[in-house]
């Protein structure tokens, strides 16, 4: 078990370790992120007159500026293994398989989470939402979101790692497996961020988050057993 | 334990969903009023007519294609069986 | 060799052309009227496209785990006919929905389930046109997760909201319209039987034609 998760840290660390360096995932990542909940926030600028946007569209910009920042990260992730070729090498090592999935997974979660950090301020100061009244239960259900969102992608990617079209096949493939995590995340925001914050519904969606998490980071770990085998 | 409190909420909630729906059975009639049965008629040809199209074109294209592979194989088998000019 | 396909599509086709008669033979519905009648062609290939779904995925997973080509070529017939099947469902039940709802669609949990799982298909067969060699292993991967992600779209939308008519109206069917629906879901189901089995002998026959290619290069 001990080796299992150190050889995760090694993968994950190295991964931080890349980017430390340059920062540059992180940093596109961040700057696309925040101009997507620009753009989407004047797209969606209501009728009012005074020029302000939607307020129920807060919760739908921020997970989708998620999801398409994502969706990139993923695409990049992997686009450097595969520029030094290094993903061959990674599952030739004598660590297990599943620690490949384990760690890469880490490292996507943690640069999504870096992003999440300063475009939900963002998003709420944009819709003047009370973001830190119920602080816990929206770190969890972005948490959960994120990885969700995260696992079913980073598998996706690694599969696609040679494939033909794998930068537009991505989100194809990735977005119809992961409306739930949308569904339940853009849900669950917007119960936290009504005028009266609706905590019940928002904890159940945060423990679909958690099921969809568990069935699905166990089926990634089993899939990628079978796929990933050159 | 949460788990067990999330999913019993669930079995309560559909439950109580589906209750206060009662949007229940077909009820038959022999007859119908002639201002019911008009509008409907384009709908239903259209519905009608799609699927038995997209079943033709399918069954079509796959007809197609297996008389095309087919062709190939004999083809190539003639090819093998044929006995070879030179070494 | 594809004559052999001829009496099973041809018995399939029959009943599918006599299913009308009995349709029409069924009473009306008291709130709906004729638009109801929709509701024969429509049900089956709906019920179909689940039961072709959950068999892809499970057959993916097979191919994942045993590796023999001819569960690959079973799962590529079944997603394509997941989709046919969809697309019948998915022009058919709005066409039904704009005169017994109002609308042409909603966004209630079966309605969303199933719009989600037959664009999971189309995905399968986008990228086993494009993904290019290997694609094989990775459209199985989908096709497994698209069945694993349905229940929780069902959960999902469902704690949201619901409209479709309840599972329940199928066991209280009158006689006639019962007859009738199952009469037609027979000739979907024969047809789809048909069809499978066609799709398969092509994939089956490609391979044998590339055999074929690498013997004749000798």
């Amino acid at each position: 078990m001990t080796a299992f998760l150190r050889a995760v840290w090694i993968i994950a660390r190295k991964d931080l370790a890349i980017e430390a360096r340059s920062r540059e995932l992180i940093n596109t990542t961040v700057f696309f992120a925040l101009s997507c909940v620009v753009v989407f926030s004047v797209s969606f600028v209501g009728e009012g007159g005074d020029g302000r946007a939607m307020g129920e569209a807060a919760a739908g910009i921020l997970w989708i500026a998620i999801a398409f920042s994502g969706t990139l990260a993923l695409g990049r992730t992997f686009e450097r293994e595969r520029y030094g070729d290094t993903l061959r090498a990674l599952l030739l090592a004598p660590g297990a398989r599943p620690a490949v999935y384990v760690g890469k997974l880490l490292g996507v979660v943690m640069l999504l989470l870096a992003t999440e950090v300063i475009i939900v301020p963002l998003v709420a100061f944009l819709f003047q939402a009370r973001l830190f009244d119920h602080a816990l239960l929206l770190v969890s259900l972005l948490v959960f979101g994120t990885v969700g969102f995260a696992c079913v992608g980073t598998l996706f990617a690694a599969m696609l790692g040679r494939a033909r079209s794998r930068d537009v096949l991505l989100p194809i493939l990735l977005y119809p497996v992961t409306i739930p995590v949308m569904i339940a995340g853009v849900r669950g925001t917007a119960a936290l961020l009504a005028a009266e914050p609706q905590l019940e519904m928002a904890r159940v969606w945060t423990m679909l988050l958690l099921s969809f998490d568990v069935v699905f980071v166990t089926l990634s770990l089993w899939t990628f057993e079978s796929v990933m085998t050159e | 334990m949460r788990t067990r409190i999330f999913l019993t909420l669930m079995l309560l909630r559909t439950a109580a969903l589906a209750a206060q729906d009662p949007q229940g059975g077909f009820v038959p009639v022999t007859e119908v009023p002639a201002s019911e049965q008009l509008p409907s008629l384009p709908l239903v040809i259209t519905a009608y007519a799609f699927v038995w199209a997209a079943f033709l074109f399918y069954a079509w294209t796959m007809w197609k294609k297996l008389g095309k592979v087919e062709q190939e194989i004999t083809i190539l088998s003639a090819q093998i069986s044929k006995p070879r000019a030179k070494p | 060799m594809r004559k052999a396909f001829v009496p099973l599509l041809a018995l399939a086709g029959l009943i599918f052309m006599t299913a009308p008669i009995l349709i029409m033979r069924a009473r009306y519905e008291s709130t709906m009227g004729l638009v109801q009648k929709i509701f024969y062609f429509h049900m089956p290939p709906a019920m179909l496209m689940l039961l072709s779904a959950i068999f892809c995925g499970l057959i993916s997973m097979l191919y994942l785990i045993k590796k023999r080509p001819v569960y690959d070529w079973i799962a590529f017939a079944a997603a394509e006919l997941t989709v046919l099947y969809g697309a019948m469902a998915m022009v058919t039940g709005p066409l039904w929905a704009r005169k017994a709802w109002g609308v042409w669609w909603v966004w209630d949990a079966r309605l969303t389930m199933s719009l989600l799982l037959w664009m999971v298909f189309v995905s399968y067969l986008l990228l086993r046109r494009y993904g290019g060699p290997g694609s094989e292993t990775l459209a199985a991967g989908l096709a497994l997760f698209g069945m694993a992600t349905s229940p929780f779209v069902y959960l999902s939308v469902n704690i949201w909201r619901t409209l479709h008519p309840l599972t329940s109206v199928v066991p209280t069917l009158p006689v006639d319209f019962a007859f009738a629906l199952w009469y037609a879901f027979l000739g979907f189901l024969l047809l789809y039987i048909a069809l499978m089995t066609m799709r398969v002998r092509i994939e089956e026959q490609r391979a044998l034609v590339d055999q074929l290619y690498l013997e004749s290069e000798e």
